[in-house]
C-alpha cells in the first residue's frame, strides 16, 4: 500500500478569508480506488478544502499532487482537466433541459448539438451498464426525482472522464432506500478503480462506505484513521473535541389532554399544485409527535399553516378552539396569541433577520409584546438587550454579545437565539423544523435536552425534521408524510428506520 | 466581523467618490478650455462664500432633505420609490389649494394647515402605486415612475385651466395673500441679530426639514413600526414568519414617503414661489434619490448628502452665470458626482475593504 501512488495528495494547504483560518496547514493523501470520508461539524472548513480542490478558491499556501503530479487548479475548467468531478449539495442542472441535454451542457463537441447528443447517448448507455446509474436521457430534470437528479450529476462528471469524485453531503435530500442505491452506485464506481471524497457529517454512512476517514475541526484535520479500526463516538469525539452523547436520554412520556386536533387539513399552492391532501394529526400535551419524511412532501406548508403564515382548507383545534386557516397577512401573530411558537425550518429566511441585531431578532415575532413596549410610541431596547443577555447566558449562545448581528452568529447559536426565543415563550404548542440542521453536534445535545424539557413540562410538540436519526431518538410517536399525506402512524418504541424507510418512499407498510 | 471600520463606510468612501467626480468633472472643464481651479473657486464663493449665496444652497438643501428622506423612509422597507418628483408636485397642488381658498389669520396658523394638506396630497400620489404593489404585485419602480408623468400633466391642466387667474397669460396661480408668507432666514435669525441676506430663499421651511429628519430618525430606529418596516426590507419571508403583514408595511412606508415628498411644497411653492407654477419641482425628486443614496438612507446622511447637493445646485448655477461654461455642463458635473457617490460605490468600497483587511492581517502576522 505505501509504495503506491496517491490519486490526491494535498500538502500543507492554508487558506484564510480576512481573519478567518478556515484551512490550517492540511495534509491529506487518498489512495486510488477507495473511499475517503471527510467529516468535520459546520464551519469546520470541509467545504473550503474541496472547492481548493475544485478551483474555486486559491490556496494561500500548499501543493495540491494528483497521481502523483504537482498540479495548479486555478478554475474549475482545470480540476475537470485534473480528472476531477463534484457532486454538490445544491445540484447544479438545468431545471428545464433533459438529462442529455445537461450531461453536454459545457463539454459541447462543437457548433451544432445533433453529433454531442448522439455520442452522449452512447456513453450514456455504456456507463448506465456499468455502473447501476440508470436514468431516462431524455426526460426532463424537472420531471425526475431528487435521486435521478444526483445519478445525472455523477453521470456528468464521469462522461467528463472524471477518476475522482468528489460529493458534498449527498444524502441530505434522499430517503435511506435512495442513499443505499448511491452507495451501491459508489461501491460499483470503486470496483472500477475511480477514487471518491465522500464529506458528511453523519456518522452512519461514514462507518458503513468509506475505506479511511479524516476529521476536520476548526480548520486543522485531527485525523485520518481506517474506518475499520475506529467507531462512531471516537468520531463524535474527534469532530468535537470532547466525549459528546450521541443517544438522547428521556424518560417514557407521560401524555395528557389533546392540544392539537388536525382535522382533514389540505393545502393548494399559487401554483395550483396540491401540498397537503387531507391531514389528520392528534398531539396530546406532554408528547412529541415526529414527522419523517423526505424534504419536500408537505412537511413545510404543515408546518406554515400551523404557523398562521398558508392558508389552508380543513380545521384544527388547539385546545379546543378551532384555529382561523383563511387568514389575513398577519396570521403568525395570532397563533403566537394563542400559545402556538414556532422555530421554522430555515432560520435565515424566516427566523431571523440575519442584519438585525441579536437583541432586535429576540423581539422578532413577539414585538408587539407589552413587556418590548417603552410607551405607546417607543419600543424598549433596554428591555430587549436584558432580555437577549439573560436567554443568551441560559443557552449558552456565544459570543454572549448582544449587539452582534445574527448573520455573524455560527449556525448552532443561531439557531440557539432562535430556540430561546421560542421554547421561554413557554408555549402551549412548539412547532419545530429541522431543529439542528447545519447546527454543530455540541449545540444539537444542547437543543434536543430543551425540547425533552418542554415536553416534560407537559407541553405539545410538532417536530419535523428529514434526519431520520433525530425523529426516532427524539418522538414518542412518528407520523410519516409522503406526497402531502400521512403514510402511517408509528409508536416511536415499536418501529425501526427500515419500516419507516418504506412509509417515506410512499409504500404503505401495513401492506407490505 | 465587519470588513472596515465604520467611520470608512461612512465617511471615507463618500468622500473619496467625490473627490474622483471632482477629478473627473475637472478633466472635463480642461477639455472645453476652462480652468477648473477657477471655476471650483467660483462655486464655492457662489455657494457658501456669503449670507446671500448660503441662503440658496440652504433653500435647495431643505428640497433635497425632504425628497431624499421620502425615498430612505421607503427603502428601508425595500421599496424604490421613484416617485418624489409627482408626490413632491402633488404637495404644491395641496399647499396651493390651502393658501388661497381658506383666509388664514396668520402664517404660523397657515403653516400648520399647508403642511397637513402638503403631507396629504403627496402621500394620496404615493398610495396609488403602493396598493397596486401591495395587492397586485405591480412593481413599484414602474408605477411610480409612471405617476410622475400624470402628475406633470394633471398639474398643467389645472394651471391652464382651472386655477389660473382669469385673463392671466402665464400657466400659474394668483400670488398667494400675504397671511401665507412665510418668514425666510433673514427674519428668523434676524430675532437672534444674527444678520442674513434679506433677499435669499431659505425659509422656516428648513427647520420644518430638519425636524423631519430627526422624526424619521425616530420612526426607523426607535418605533415599533419602523422596526417591522426595516424587517420586511431586509426579509419579506421572515416578515411573514413573524405575522408582519406585508401590504400594510407596503401601504405605510409608501403613504410616509410620499407624504414626506409633499413636504417639499411648503418650501418651494409656499415659502419660496408664494404661487404654484408649472414645473415647480425642478427634478427634486430625482435628485433625492442621489441624496438617499449617499446618506446611505440615514436622516443624518441625507441631510449631510442634501447639503453637498445644495452646494452643487447653487454653485453650478453661479458658474453658468459667471463663466462661459454652459448650464448643460453643470449637469454633467452634478451627475458624474450621482454616478460616483451612487451607482459606482462599488467601484471605490471593493478595494477599500481589501485593503482594510490587508491592514487587519499585517499585525496579527507580526505577533
Amino acid at each position: 500500500m505505501s509504495d503506491q501512488i496517491p490519486a490526491i495528495e494535498l500538502r500543507g494547504i492554508s487558506k484564510s478569508f480576512g481573519p478567518v483560518q478556515a484551512n490550517k496547514d492540511i495534509s491529506i493523501r487518498v489512495m486510488p480506488g477507495t473511499i475517503h470520508g471527510i467529516i468535520g461539524e459546520n464551519g469546520a472548513g470541509k467545504s473550503t478544502l474541496m472547492s481548493i480542490l475544485y478551483g474555486f478558491y486559491k490556496a494561500d499556501a500548499g501543493e495540491i499532487y494528483i497521481n502523483g503530479q504537482k498540479t495548479n487548479i486555478p478554475d474549475s475548467q482545470a480540476a475537470i482537466a485534473a480528472g476531477i468531478g463534484m457532486v454538490f449539495q445544491h445540484f447544479k442542472l438545468v431545471e428545464n433541459f433533459t438529462v442529455l441535454e445537461n450531461i453536454i451542457l459545457g463539454a459541447e463537441d462543437g457548433p451544432l448539438l445533433r453529433p454531442s447528443l448522439n455520442k452522449a447517448r452512447s456513453a450514456l448507455k455504456s456507463l448506465a451498464e456499468e455502473y447501476e446509474l440508470n436514468v431516462d436521457p431524455n426526460a426532463a430534470i424537472e420531471e425526475i426525482g431528487v435521486g435521478m437528479q444526483q445519478r445525472v450529476e455523477i453521470l456528468k462528471a464521469l462522461y467528463r472522464q472524471a477518476n475522482i469524485l468528489i460529493l458534498d453531503e449527498p444524502t441530505g435530500v434522499l430517503t435511506p432506500a435512495e442513499a443505499d442505491h448511491l452507495f451501491r452506485i459508489l461501491e460499483n464506481l470503486r470496483r472500477e478503480g475511480k477514487t471518491i471524497i465522500l464529506i458528511t457529517h453523519k456518522l452512519r454512512e461514514i462507518m458503513e462506505i468509506t475505506d479511511t476517514v479524516s476529521v476536520m475541526r476548526r480548520g486543522q484535520m485531527t485525523a485520518t484513521v481506517k474506518t475499520a479500526e475506529t467507531s462512531p463516538t471516537e468520531l463524535a469525539e474527534l469532530m468535537v473535541g470532547r466525549k459528546v452523547l450521541l443517544k438522547v436520554e428521556k424518560t417514557p412520556a407521560k401524555p395528557g389532554k389533546n392540544i392539537l386536533e388536525v382535522r382533514n387539513l389540505a393545502v393548494t399552492d399559487e401554483k395550483g399544485i396540491k401540498r397537503l391532501k387531507g391531514i389528520d394529526l392528534d398531539i396530546r400535551a406532554g408528547e412529541i409527535l415526529g414527522i419523517a419524511g423526505v424534504a419536500g412532501n408537505g412537511q413545510s406548508e404543515l408546518l406554515e399553516v400551523l404557523g398562521g403564515y398558508r392558508r389552508a382548507t380543513g380545521s384544527v383545534k388547539l385546545n379546543d378552539q378551532p384555529l382561523e386557516l383563511n387568514f389575513g397577512p398577519s396570521g403568525g401573530q395570532k397563533r403566537r396569541a394563542m400559545g402556538i411558537a414556532h422555530v421554522p425550518e430555515d432560520r435565515q429566511r424566516e427566523g431571523l433577520i440575519m442584519d438585525y441585531a441579536a437583541w432586535e431578532n429576540i423581539a422578532f415575532g413577539y414585538h408587539n409584546d407589552p413587556r418590548f413596549q417603552k410607551n405607546a410610541v417607543l419600543m424598549d431596547h433596554d428591555a430587549m438587550k436584558a432580555d437577549t443577555a439573560a436567554k443568551m447566558a441560559a443557552y449558552d449562545v456565544r459570543p454572549p454579545d448582544p449587539y452582534l448581528a445574527a448573520k455573524s452568529f455560527s449556525g448552532g447559536n443561531q439557531q440557539k437565539i432562535v430556540v430561546a426565543r421560542e421554547i421561554e415563550q413557554n408555549p402551549d404548542l412548539l412547532l419545530i423544523g429541522q431543529p439542528t440542521r447545519g447546527v454543530d453536534i455540541g449545540a444539537i445535545e444542547f437543543i434536543h435536552k430543551e425540547i425533552i424539557a418542554l415536553r416534560d413540562k407537559g407541553k405539545a410538540i410538532l417536530l419535523v425534521s428529514v434526519e431520520l436519526d433525530e425523529i426516532m431518538s427524539l418522538s414518542d410517536r412518528i407520523a410519516v408524510m409522503f406526497d402531502g399525506r400521512i403514510m402511517g402512524e408509528r409508536l416511536a418504541s415499536e418501529t425501526n428506520a427500515q419500516e419507516l424507510g418504506l412509509l417515506m418512499a410512499g409504500m404503505n407498510g401495513e401492506a407490505a | 466581523m465587519d470588513r472596515m471600520p465604520k467611520w470608512a463606510d461612512i465617511v471615507l468612501i463618500p468622500l473619496i467618490s467625490l473627490l474622483l467626480a471632482a477629478f473627473l468633472s475637472a478633466l472635463v472643464m480642461l477639455a472645453i478650455g476652462e480652468d477648473p481651479i477657477k471655476a471650483l473657486g467660483i462655486m464655492i464663493q457662489g455657494s457658501i462664500g456669503s449670507s446671500y449665496a448660503w441662503g440658496y444652497t440652504l433653500y435647495y438643501a431643505t428640497n433635497f432633505i425632504f425628497t431624499g428622506l421620502a425615498v430612505a423612509v421607503a427603502f428601508h422597507a425595500r421599496m424604490f420609490n421613484i416617485g418624489g418628483e409627482g408626490q413632491a408636485a402633488l404637495g404644491g397642488v395641496g399647499v396651493a389649494l390651502v393658501c388661497l381658498y381658506i383666509p388664514w389669520p396668520h402664517w404660523s396658523v397657515a403653516l400648520v394647515g399647508a403642511t397637513v394638506v402638503a403631507a396629504l396630497f403627496g402621500a394620496a400620489w404615493a398610495a396609488i402605486p403602493a396598493f397596486l404593489q401591495a395587492k397586485r404585485g405591480s412593481h413599484i419602480v414602474i408605477t411610480t415612475i409612471m405617476f410622475n408623468f400624470i402628475a406633470a400633466a394633471l398639474i398643467n391642466y389645472l394651471l391652464v385651466k382651472t386655477l389660473k387667474p382669469v385673463g392671466a397669460m402665464e400657466p400659474a396661480t394668483a400670488k398667494f395673500p400675504a397671511p401665507t408668507h412665510l418668514p425666510n432666514l433673514h427674519d428668523i435669525l434676524g430675532i437672534f441679530g444674527i444678520p442674513f441676506s434679506r433677499g435669499a430663499p431659505a425659509n422656516i421651511a428648513l427647520l420644518l426639514a430638519l425636524l423631519a429628519c430627526f422624526l424619521v430618525w425616530v420612526l426607523i430606529w426607535r418605533t415599533r413600526l419602523g422596526y417591522q418596516l426595516r424587517a420586511f426590507g431586509h426579509s419579506e419571508s421572515a416578515a411573514r414568519y413573524a405575522g408582519i403583514s406585508p401590504t400594510k408595511i407596503i401601504m405605510v412606508s409608501m403613504l410616509i414617503s410620499g407624504a414626506l415628498a409633499g413636504l417639499m411644497a411648503i418650501n418651494n411653492v409656499m415659502g419660496e414661489a408664494e404661487r404654484l407654477v408649472l414645473n415647480a419641482v425642478e427634478g427634486a425628486g430625482f435628485i433625492g434619490i442621489a441624496v438617499a443614496l449617499m446618506g446611505r438612507n440615514h436622516p443624518f446622511g441625507v441631510l449631510l448628502a442634501a447639503l453637498l447637493f445644495g452646494v452643487l445646485y447653487q454653485g453650478g448655477a453661479e458658474l453658468a452665470l459667471a463663466t462661459s461654461i454652459p448650464r448643460e455642463m453643470i449637469v454633467v458635473i452634478q451627475a458624474l458626482v450621482i454616478l460616483f457617490t451612487g451607482a459606482l460605490d462599488n467601484m471605490v468600497r471593493m478595494p477599500l475593504e481589501v485593503l482594510f483587511s490587508a491592514m487587519r492581517r499585517k499585525p496579527e502576522g507580526a505577533k
